[in-house]
């Protein structure tokens, strides 16, 4: 009744190819943004902000750039985490050498620098795959970490070792450092992931996603139809790597502030796969979902204690915390191995027949 | 010192000039390999059986050496707690294949692996739930001083764990050639629906291998436990034995020994000699790029199975 697209015509190519082609879909998505843009910012206090909206925001941007190329190309990669610090350090580099650089563009640049690395490391899928591929880029993960952590150039000879976001305005606002407020960091993290998650889903449409899909269902099928695997799988590393690495680059700037190379470390990548698996493979809307239920099940498991008013030791919570944790997402996988999209489709499905189902 | 002489002459001069240090140091590198090898070997077993990457294996290597040595804490005699730890191991197997594996049935290998992944976090809460996360001791009376041998010296407690990695390969081929339960074992690896269709329970041997594997574990973990403490960055050691497991071919077990003893040597070869051109701690990912160049000319490593693809 509330759902359906009975009656809604589409009269010209242009309306029937529209991302969202029903009308309640788009009313939908104006909502959620105008809630997101407006009420979000005006409602939300600092903490929920800072320790629940920002990073959600920040690895649903990684999760996408992970789903392109895992969910959509087939390539199980574990060098997230490498990634994000190579956008981290450029954007720190390249804004330290020039400061007066807008800030939009040292993002893009340090997404630039990232696809430029995972191109490199990408080399090896054109041999190698499955399994053997995935650990190929840890050699990615472990490599970029220790180069972080060895070259002095990269921290700019800093004695600490970590490396500190500048503060940078943007249009005369300040959006990096600690002067910058939370809601204002939060405004430029959701324009980010809005901007990019858009791109990414008319990427999937056009046809160089579709030529990602056909490597992903079978590379030597796509192969012989005239999809060349080296363009085709080095583009979706590079596209994945640039996501991961502006990621990286906002969790600097504009989440942590302050960082060491541990930020990146290979927990990150599996944490970024998690929500990958967990939204749903080849989905971005399943990326967005499973970074929020990666990110908040955590904070939601060290707070429930509290809630129902029982107090236990901090080592014994954290260890049930791990139990549920792994419960969870094993519980998850058997339920639905497909992701939380595809329950969302499900829904979806249901909620077009409601209330006279057949 | 220039850039072509701390790469190309200078490690070569090393080696020549003390050719008994490096043979010290090939050794070194081979008993180091050995305890990759017992820890990549139980990923080898669950992989060829039942086609799951088993990224947990690491921490049942740390749940086993935990189990056991949160029972001799308590003053358990060794003669008790070992047959106890066998038994959790093997309780273990049956409660994974019948929670997680059977639910799991003909998923994409992706979510299998996702699938212990999430066994990771659970067993390493619960392993600290029930023994605490504190550093463990474990002593159970194995040789550990160094001797002379021919000039190079040579430590025991490696030794003894070289000869028990042997004992233990030994004991997995006798396992797999000569009883019907290896055979049985084999024919699932091979082809999975053959195998039911000619009645072997499928179900029996996944129990079967998640045991052999939990004893694999066990016994690394006694190895690695007695070598650095029972602590939690031993199940860590699974992703030093990633490498090993892609270098020698996922599907292979001598490939899991022979991957083991390249890394351990190559790790060894390249941080002893090649450190100083990086300025040092090369450890951390040496064993990947080692694993990625060897995979570029053979993409299903050394002993794996070449797939054939038909489209």
């Amino acid at each position: 009744m509330l759902y359906r697209e009975t009656g809604q015509f589409k009269t010209s190519y242009r309306r029937d190819q529209a991302i969202f082609p029903i009308a309640q879909d788009r009313w939908c998505v104006a909502l959620v943004l105008v809630a997101a843009y407006g009420v979000v910012p005006a409602l939300a206090n600092e903490y929920w902000l800072q320790a629940v909206l920002i990073p959600f925001l920040i690895y649903a941007l990684a999760a996408i750039g992970l789903n392109l190329l895992t969910g959509y190309t087939g390539q199980l990669s574990l060098g997230t985490g490498g990634f994000m610090a190579v956008g981290a350090y450029t954007a720190y580099k390249l804004t330290t050498a020039m400061p007066d650089l807008n800030i939009v563009i040292v993002f893009l640049f340090a997404g630039i620098v990232a696809a430029a690395v995972g191109l490199v490391f990408g080399l090896p899928s054109l041999r190698i795959k499955g399994l053997y591929l995935a650990v190929t880029t840890l050699a990615a993960q472990f490599f970029l970490v220790w180069l972080f952590n060895r070259v002095a150039w990269f921290y700019n000879y800093n004695p600490s070792g970590t490396i500190t976001a500048p503060p940078r305005t943007l249009m005369g606002i300040m959006v990096t450092g600690p002067e910058a407020t939370a809601a204002v960091r939060y405004l430029v993290v959701l324009s980010f992931v809005v901007f990019f998650a858009l791109i990414a889903k008319n990427l999937v449409r056009s046809e160089i996603g579709r030529t990602w899909m056909a490597i992903r269902d079978m590379d030597v099928a796509a192969e012989i139809i005239g999809i060349r695997p080296l363009t085709t799988k080095l583009s979706a590393f590079a596209v994945s790597s640039f996501y991961c690495g502006i990621a990286g680059a906002l969790m600097l700037f504009v989440y942590l502030g302050s960082v060491e190379t541990l930020a990146f470390d290979i927990n990150v990548s599996f944490e970024v796969l998690f929500m990958v698996i967990i939204g749903g493979l080849g989905s971005i809307l399943g990326s967005i979902i499973g970074a929020a239920f990666i990110t908040i099940l955590p904070i939601f498991l060290t707070n429930a204690p509290h809630l129902v008013g029982l107090e236990m030791r901090v080592d014994l919570a954290k260890e049930i915390e791990l139990i549920i944790f792994g419960g969870f997402i094993i519980a998850f996988l058997i339920l639905e191995p497909r992701g939380l999209a595809r329950l969302w489709q499900i829904g979806k499905e249901k909620l077009r027949r409601w209330p006279f189902p057949y | 010192m220039g850039f072509f002489d701390i790469w190309f002459v200078t490690p070569f001069t090393e080696i020549l000039s003390a050719p008994i240090f490096f043979a010290e140091v090939v050794l070194g590198g081979l008993m180091t390999g050995v305890m990759y090898s017992m820890v990549a070997l139980g990923f080898v077993l669950i992989f060829k059986a039942s086609g799951v990457f088993n990224f947990s294996q690491g921490i049942m290597v740390l749940f086993a050496a935990l189990t056991l040595v949160g029972q001799m804490e308590r003053g358990v005699p060794v003669w008790v707690a070992l047959p106890v730890t066998v038994a959790v191991m093997v309780a273990l197997a049956y409660g994974i294949e019948r929670l997680v594996l059977r639910p799991l049935v003909n998923q994409a290998p992706l979510t299998l692996l996702m699938a212990t992944i999430g066994l990771t976090f659970f067993l390493e809460g619960f392993g600290e739930l029930l023994w605490g996360s504190n550093v463990k001791r474990l002593d159970l009376g194995i040789p550990d001083d160094s001797f002379d041998f021919a000039g190079m010296l040579l430590n025991e407690f490696e030794l003894f764990a070289a000869l028990t990695a042997a004992v233990l390969v030994a004991l997995l081929a006798v396992l797999s050639q000569k009883t019907a339960i290896g055979r049985a074992l084999r024919a699932v690896a091979d082809d999975h629906q053959a195998a039911t269709a000619v009645g072997i329970p499928l179900q029996t041997i996944w129990v079967t291998v998640w045991s052999v594997a939990g004893l694999v574990a066990l016994v690394a973990g006694i190895m690695w436990g007695s070598k650095s403490g029972v602590q939690f960055s031993l199940s860590l050691i699974a992703l030093k034995a990633l490498p090993v497991l892609i270098l020698g071919g996922i599907t292979s077990i001598p490939g899991a020994i022979v991957g083991g003893l390249i890394i351990g040597v190559g790790e060894k070869i390249g941080e002893v000699y090649w450190g100083p051109a990086f300025g040092g701690a090369i450890e951390n990912w040496f064993a990947y790029v080692l694993a990625m160049v060897v995979l570029f000319f053979r993409p299903h490593g050394l002993f794996g199975e070449e797939i054939i693809e038909r489209v």
